[in-house]
């Protein structure tokens, strides 16, 4: 009895190390299925809609990875993270990839470990109030109450932010953005603070969203993009060049609705190469060469996923900002395709 | 001729380790013990190989790093420059005083709730019925949320108490109930002895422990007349001088003042806060445990014999009487060893508090910490140390008190 419980720890302990050695872009294949570590739910960015599907501007990165990889945009697991378990999820490999607008900084490149692949909204931590409380700028905010999640850059930079602008302010901690709003709306913090993009779409599930300003204030740079394991270059480059092919699509005037005109083939050499239909770009990552045009197809290109999902026309309401493409004065700016 | 020869002397052979029933529990046992080292051996060589396949070590020098980060309720000084060393401190502090205020609370209500379970009154015994039995079969993490959420929801925050038409106001002009807390006024001395305020207190508790002293010598000597002469001397008024006297007279030396909250810009400031979160906790942590002590209460009183009972009423006690000097001392022994299991669990629940936003050591060390230097196994080894310690202690000293009250045979 000893003996066979003995073996079978073995086993599994021998099992569990063969798994973390293997190339993810082959369990992916293997499984059939991508595992997307995504928030609990923060609307416009990931939340699953009435019947229970993920939807929102991280989510679509996670579906046009799926579609690049597996040719299928349902094919993704979603797991829900909260800022402290979204890392330990992506190291033990419980997830393949995080698209959970975590911030890009040095310690989480380096010492964590980890890969960031790429930006896909650039953004800044600022403070929403309630307007009765008649503060114009974060500066009038001393001695005020701050709902923050713990376990972020945001709850870094507050304490930065305060500290040297020789001001005090009390922390409460919350977990996820739905409490966070909850106790902002009993009044039991002042302030809430989080990413700007994160305090839209938060505000625009209110009530009553003009009751509440977003100041003016942005207190630091928030690049947010999606994060895959150290150490796995083929499966980084996978999840790096399908979300530059979104951003790539934009720019070249690929969207949904002409994409499959433009796989046939153009007059654009760039066009063509990102498509599939001429050189072998696909094949170099180790999958088909329609694979962007699959990625693509899944959402639109991130002009039309923005859109849909976090632009003006949505309750979000955000700008594109910083997050246009660099040939309209923003950040974005995809590597070429050849 | 037979002759008679020493028996054979019996040499050791290696079967007899598993024949000889002398030697053969001894062999299991080396045998089981190779088998456990082999098997931490091999775990503690895989996590090292898998972390060092990922590039990763383990170290401890985060501890020495800026924290970064604020903490809300802190009983000792930190600011985000502090070490997560110190944020680790202040995390355990606060575990320690929750978990050291709702053992209390808990014990009283556990004590309150298990004896009124037996009195004969239908009407209080089955109240305390349901109280039991709704309070310890719902899991704790959700009574924490519920009276959080019903404090959030039903207190007014700070802005309700600002300008002329105000819809709350301060109880007697000094208390102020809010959604983020408690606020009370803070005593302190206005030319204290000493210059640090803790050091002012320090010297009043020394002065109460003095009046402690006092009164003790004050009902030895009322024992010793009474036992030499009958008739037991008055005491109540020395005893009361004893403590007041002392008392008194220190706080006037050093002149006891209150400092009032007020509400200042977006808070209340001054005075003493008791947030949110640790009533909370504090509270839900009380009566959750409280049910199971009202049990174990019950339990130890029901062990006593009814004829222990009866004897002591044939001689003429009260009922409160009864209770209090034949029934509970003997219960005692079986309340004792499942408290000392209550108070663990208290100490261990504590570690919900971050669902409530609460800065324990869970969500100081292994929260914050953890998430931002990414050093999970180091934090979370610590955390499982910290635990261990905190409960191998009080296990300790309720052992301890244990041995002392159990009923001791000559």
């Amino acid at each position: 009895m000893k003996k066979t419980v003995f073996l079978g720890a073995l086993t599994v302990a021998g099992l569990a190390a063969g798994a973390a050695a293997a190339g993810t872009l082959d369990d992916v294949k293997a499984r059939g299925k991508l595992n997307c570590g995504v928030t609990t739910g923060l609307v416009g960015f990931a939340a699953p809609n009435a019947n229970g599907e993920w939807e929102g501007f991280d989510v679509a990165v996670c579906r046009a990875v799926a579609a690049a990889v597996l040719g299928d945009s349902t094919a993704v697991e979603f797991v829900p993270t909260t800022g402290k378990t979204r890392f330990t999820a992506l190291a033990s490999g419980e997830i393949d990839m995080l698209a959970r607008n975590t911030t890009w900084t040095f310690s989480r490149d380096v010492d964590l470990k980890f890969e960031f692949v790429g930006v896909n909204y650039y953004d800044g931590q600022g403070f929403m109030v309630p307007k009765e409380l008649g503060v114009s700028s974060a500066k009038e905010l001393d001695g005020a109450t701050v709902c923050i999640q713990t376990g972020t850059t945001t709850e870094l930079n507050l304490a930065d932010f305060f500290r040297s602008n020789n001001i005090s302010y009390e922390p409460v901690p919350i977990e996820t953005n739905a409490e966070a709003q909850q106790q902002y709306l009993a009044g039991s913090c002042d302030v809430y603070t989080t990413d700007a993009s994160g305090l839209a779409a938060t505000r625009a599930t209110f009530d009553d969203p003009s009751g509440h300003v977003i100041l003016p204030e942005i207190i630091s740079k928030e690049p947010l993009g999606p994060l895959v394991r150290h150490g796995d270059h083929e499966w980084g480059d996978v999840v790096r060049w399908s979300l530059m092919a979104l951003i790539a699509a934009e720019e070249l005037g690929i969207t949904s609705a002409n994409i499959n005109e433009m796989a046939a083939g153009t007059e654009n050499p760039e066009i063509n190469r990102l498509l599939g239909s001429e050189g072998n770009l696909g094949e170099m990552l180790g999958l088909n060469a329609d694979w962007a045009m699959k990625a693509v197809a899944a959402g639109g290109n991130y002009g039309e996923i923005f859109a849909k999902n976090i632009g003006e026309d949505t309750p979000v309401g955000l700008a594109r900002g910083l997050n246009a493409q660099w040939t309209e004065g923003g950040l974005l700016y995809a590597p070429p395709f050849r | 001729m037979s002759t008679l020869t020493d028996p054979p002397n019996e040499s050791f052979r290696l079967s007899m380790l598993i024949n000889d029933t002398r030697y053969r529990s001894l062999t299991f046992q080396v045998i089981a013990a190779i088998v456990l080292a082999l098997c931490i051996w091999y775990l503690g060589n895989n996590l090292i190989q898998n972390l060092r396949a990922a590039g990763l070590n383990i170290s401890y020098a985060f501890l020495g790093d800026s924290a970064g980060y604020d903490i809300n309720q802190r009983l000792v000084e930190y600011d985000s420059q502090s070490s997560h060393a110190r944020a680790a401190l202040v995390g355990v502090l606060n575990t320690l005083l929750v978990a050291f205020l709702a053992c209390i609370t808990a014990t009283i209500f556990g004590v309150i709730a298990g004896v009124l379970r037996l009195s004969n009154n239908w009407l209080v015994s089955k109240l305390m019925a349901v109280y039991v039995e709704i309070f310890r079969n719902i899991p704790v993490l959700i009574w924490i949320i519920i009276i959080f959420t019903i404090m959030t929801a039903v207190l007014p925050g700070p802005r309700e108490f600002r300008g002329d038409d105000a819809t709350s106001s301060m109880l007697f002009d000094a208390f102020a109930f809010t959604n983020r807390g408690i606020y009370t006024p803070l005593p302190w001395f206005q030319n204290g002895i000493f210059e640090s305020a803790s050091m002012n207190w320090l010297l009043v508790l020394a002065g109460l422990g003095l009046s402690w002293v006092a009164a003790h010598q004050i009902n030895a000597w009322a024992n010793n007349k009474q036992e030499a002469t009958g008739v037991r001397p008055k005491t109540l008024l020395p005893v009361l001088a004893a403590w007041l006297v002392p008392f008194l007279a220190l706080t006037m030396i050093m002149g006891l003042t209150w400092e009032y909250p007020e509400l200042k810009g977006f808070n209340f400031t001054g005075g003493i806060k008791v947030g949110g979160p640790l009533i909370a906790l504090w509270f839900a942590l009380s009566i959750y445990t409280g049910a199971f002590i009202a049990e174990n209460v019950r339990a130890g009183i029901q062990a006593v014999s009814k004829g222990q009972t009866e004897a002591a009423a044939a001689l003429g006690l009260r009922p409160r009487r009864v209770m209090n000097l034949v029934v509970l001392p003997q219960a005692m022994r079986v309340i004792i060893p499942p408290l000392i299991s209550q108070f663990l669990n208290i100490t261990k629940n504590s570690s919900l508090a971050i669902a409530v936003g609460y800065a324990d050591i869970t969500a100081t060390l292994g929260g914050i910490t953890l998430n931002q230097t990414g050093r999970a196994i180091e934090c979370v080894l610590l955390l499982m140390l910290f635990y261990l310690t905190a409960s191998l202690v009080i296990s300790m000293v309720m052992n301890v008190y244990n041995a002392s009250v159990k009923l001791k045979e000559r």
